[in-house]
């Protein structure tokens, strides 16, 4: 039978074929057009994109090819220009953590020149400072916005503890609220983005350890961060299992899931647009030590051998412009960098958040923390300890003491190989940030 | 004479080549990867992955599902071609019906899943307009592994069972009429004719099914993905999330060697175990 055999060879190149499938690199994306490209990993939804190109790029004064390109495929392809040394990007508009390993690879184009001209605009100093990455040149210019915000169904607040203000809410609150819930309607109606993209390790980064312990790093096996992950695991009791499964909150707070969320505000936009009148938004918890939050910066930067330096640096100019960055802030999520009055006519969704985004900021005991920096290509191995830590604490339950000091020093090796000095709000370091 | 011979390789030759430049060279450099790190030529990748909270779970999920789904998968593809022999009228249309989720791609198929699974989902809306339930209940979280593991072993099954049907069709028809007739001269009863006759006669295609479901199975990814996010991890997810969430090549690759080696050793098993003796081809 030699149709039995036949199936048998081609079963056998078959299964090499797929074998290699699972060892192939992803292939980056080729070079669309000879306008200048603009890389970006932001503005991404085809929503917002073609929003991006029609109403603000196709008004700037050099015509762009838009490429909105996944956080990988950014990252390949940049890398990749410079590899193979045939430049097709322009300009790069990223977020600060997905610039830095270009910067620390020297593929930014130093914009000191640009930065001064630019700065009547107003940009705030602690942002132009996140631009330098801790060095001397300005490496990229504060393009846009945002931060992470509470939300909460207007079904739960019926359930606030007495004498809580959302305003003012503390962790405790937070844990008695959703214990509420759960006790009155059987639903564990908090949520968590803690999915496979979700965005669960900023919480833990600029929220949760900010807020219980005053840093991030430097008191990662402190006894107050043993008590503060005791705590989040007692409140994780009213929190809904599919919280795993979450990556963006607005689903499951469009399908009434749940009712009370934390999320980046891009996330939960169309929760808001959609029903701005069945949802509150306001600050995040504060803990012992604070109000902990943590600002996301996009910002824009040209590449090295950028093939329209001259081109990019105009777009820059004018994608800060205030009425650019109003206009952009009507087609994203994303708030101006520089000094800019927001309009009254704002979506009722986007009003919301621009009124929780400024309770937070100037929340009486708000404490900032920037992102991490100097990290490198590192942020990925950062976020997988808290993650790591969150697991093994939060969802297997053992015990802080016990899986702390191993993930410090994971933590540690983390620090001394890239040698990152401590930023905000650890305090000051001189050298590599030490776990204490 | 001497153009004759080169012909056939010439033929073959950009099959061989596409194979070694998209085959053998990525795979080479991907060892090479896995077995470097720190500057020098060590395993310290591989301790790296074995030391990770997910491996051990990524290692028993991986195989629960490849233990559970392809035998499964297996006998009600065997079950299914039996009972295709004996439809006479629309024969082709119930195979192509049944063939229908081959075209549906991974993800496409994990996110139908998901609708049906989650706790919005038909599965919860059905059980609740007839009475069963009187709230929603979660099967995908990490408090309900085994609900997590049947629905991912349920829709692998409506995924992946027609692979190994078509090919078990195929076997079927090449089965000799004349020894079903001859046994059943001599009494045989259907069971017995299945056993001794059907079965032995489909090795190679059920060789051919296996290797293929078992080397899928190991490196399932899409559907995982999205029925069980991170609560269910696998080793080709392990693979991604060290590649781009981490952005570590080498533990990465490291996961895809081990995938290799996994695929390749079941692939000899199968090759060994099934081997069907000369005369029998």
């Amino acid at each position: 039978m030699s149709n039995g055999m036949l199936s048998r060879r081609s079963a056998a190149w078959l299964a090499a074929g797929l074998l290699g499938a699972a060892t192939l690199p992803a292939a980056p994306r080729p070079a669309q057009a000879a306008d200048l490209v603009f890389l970006s990993t932001q503005l991404r939804p085809i929503e917002e994109a073609q929003k991006l190109r029609n109403d603000v790029l196709s008004k700037a004064p050099v015509p762009s090819t838009f490429v909105p390109e996944a956080t990988p495929e950014f990252t390949v392809r940049a890398k990749a220009e410079i590899a193979g040394g045939t430049h097709t990007i322009s300009l790069l508009g990223a977020l600060h953590g997905e610039l830095q390993p270009l910067a620390t690879l020297g593929a930014l184009e130093p914009l000191d020149a640009l930065a001064t001209r630019l700065a009547a605009r107003g940009f705030p100093d602690n942002l132009m400072a996140l631009g330098r990455f801790g060095g001397q040149h300005q490496l990229y210019i504060p393009w846009m916005q945002a931060t992470y915000v509470m939300v909460a169904n207007k079904k739960a607040l019926p359930f606030l503890p007495p004498g809580a203000d959302l305003k003012t809410l503390t962790y405790a609150q937070l844990a008695a609220w959703a214990q509420a819930i759960q006790a009155k309607t059987g639903n564990r109606a908090l949520g968590f983005p803690a999915g496979p993209t979700g965005l669960m390790p900023r919480f833990f980064e600029g929220y949760l350890y900010p807020s219980f312990t005053g840093g991030v790093v430097a008191p990662f096996r402190s006894p107050a961060a043993e008590a503060m992950w005791a705590e989040f695991a007692t409140l994780w009791k009213s929190v809904t299992p599919n919280s795993t499964n979450y990556n963006f909150m607005q689903e499951p707070l469009l399908t009434g899931e749940v009712w009370i969320a934390w999320d980046h505000v891009a996330r939960i936009q169309d929760a808001l647009r959609q029903k701005p009148d069945d949802f509150v938004v306001f600050p995040a918890p504060a803990g012992p030590k604070g109000r902990g939050y943590m600002p996301v910066i996009a910002g824009l930067a040209i590449a090295k051998g950028a093939p329209d330096a001259a081109g990019a640096a105009s777009l820059i100019d004018y994608l800060t412009r205030p009425t650019t960055q109003i206009q952009t802030l009507r087609s994203s999520s994303f708030f101006p960098t520089v000094k800019a009055t927001i309009p009254n006519d704002l979506d009722p969704g986007l009003k919301l958040t621009e009124i929780g985004v400024a309770e937070m900021q100037s929340a009486p005991d708000a404490k900032p923390s920037l992102l991490p920096i100097g990290l490198g290509d590192k942020g990925g191995a950062f976020d997988k300890v808290f993650l790591d830590t969150f697991q093994l604490i939060v969802l297997r339950g053992q015990k802080p003491h016990d899986v702390l000091p191993r993930e410090g020093e994971a933590m540690q090796r983390i620090m001394t190989d890239t040698g990152a000095p401590c930023w905000a709000p650890d305090p000051p370091s001189t050298g590599a940030c030490q776990v204490q | 004479m001497r153009g004759i011979r080169v012909i056939p390789y010439l033929l073959i030759a950009p099959a061989v080549l596409f194979l070694l430049v998209l085959f053998v060279v990525p795979l080479v450099q991907t060892m090479a990867l896995a077995f470097q790190s720190d500057g020098g030529w060590n395993f310290g990748n591989f301790s790296r992955m074995a030391n990770d909270i997910n491996f051990n779970d990524a290692v028993t999920d991986t195989f629960e599902i490849v233990v559970i789904a392809v035998p499964l998968q297996l006998a009600l593809a065997l079950g299914m071609a039996m009972m295709l022999r004996h439809v006479q009228r629309g024969r082709d249309i119930v195979l192509w019906i049944w063939s229908i989720p081959l075209g549906i791609s991974d993800l496409a198929a994990g996110l139908v899943w998901l609708a049906i699974l989650n706790d919005r989902g038909f599965l919860n809306s059905l059980l609740f307009r007839v009475g069963l339930i009187s709230s929603p209940q979660s099967y995908l979280t990490y408090e309900t592994p085994i609900a997590l593991l049947a629905a991912i072993v349920i829709a692998e099954l409506w995924r992946a069972t027609a692979i190994v049907l078509v090919i078990i069709v195929a076997g079927v028809q090449l089965v000799p009429k004349e020894y079903a007739e001859a046994a059943d001269v001599f009494g045989a009863t259907p069971w017995q004719r299945f056993i001794r006759i059907t079965l032995p006669l489909l090795k190679p295609s059920i060789q051919t099914a296996l290797i293929l479901r078992t080397v899928l199975a190991f490196e399932m990814f899409a559907m995982v993905l999205s029925l069980g996010g991170r609560n269910f991890p696998v080793l080709v997810s392990e693979a991604f999330n060290w590649e781009y969430a981490q952005q570590d090549y080498g533990v990465a690759a490291a996961y895809a060697v081990v995938v290799m080696l996994v695929s390749l050793a079941a692939t000899l098993v199968y090759l060994g175990a099934l081997r069907s003796p000369p005369d029998a081809r």
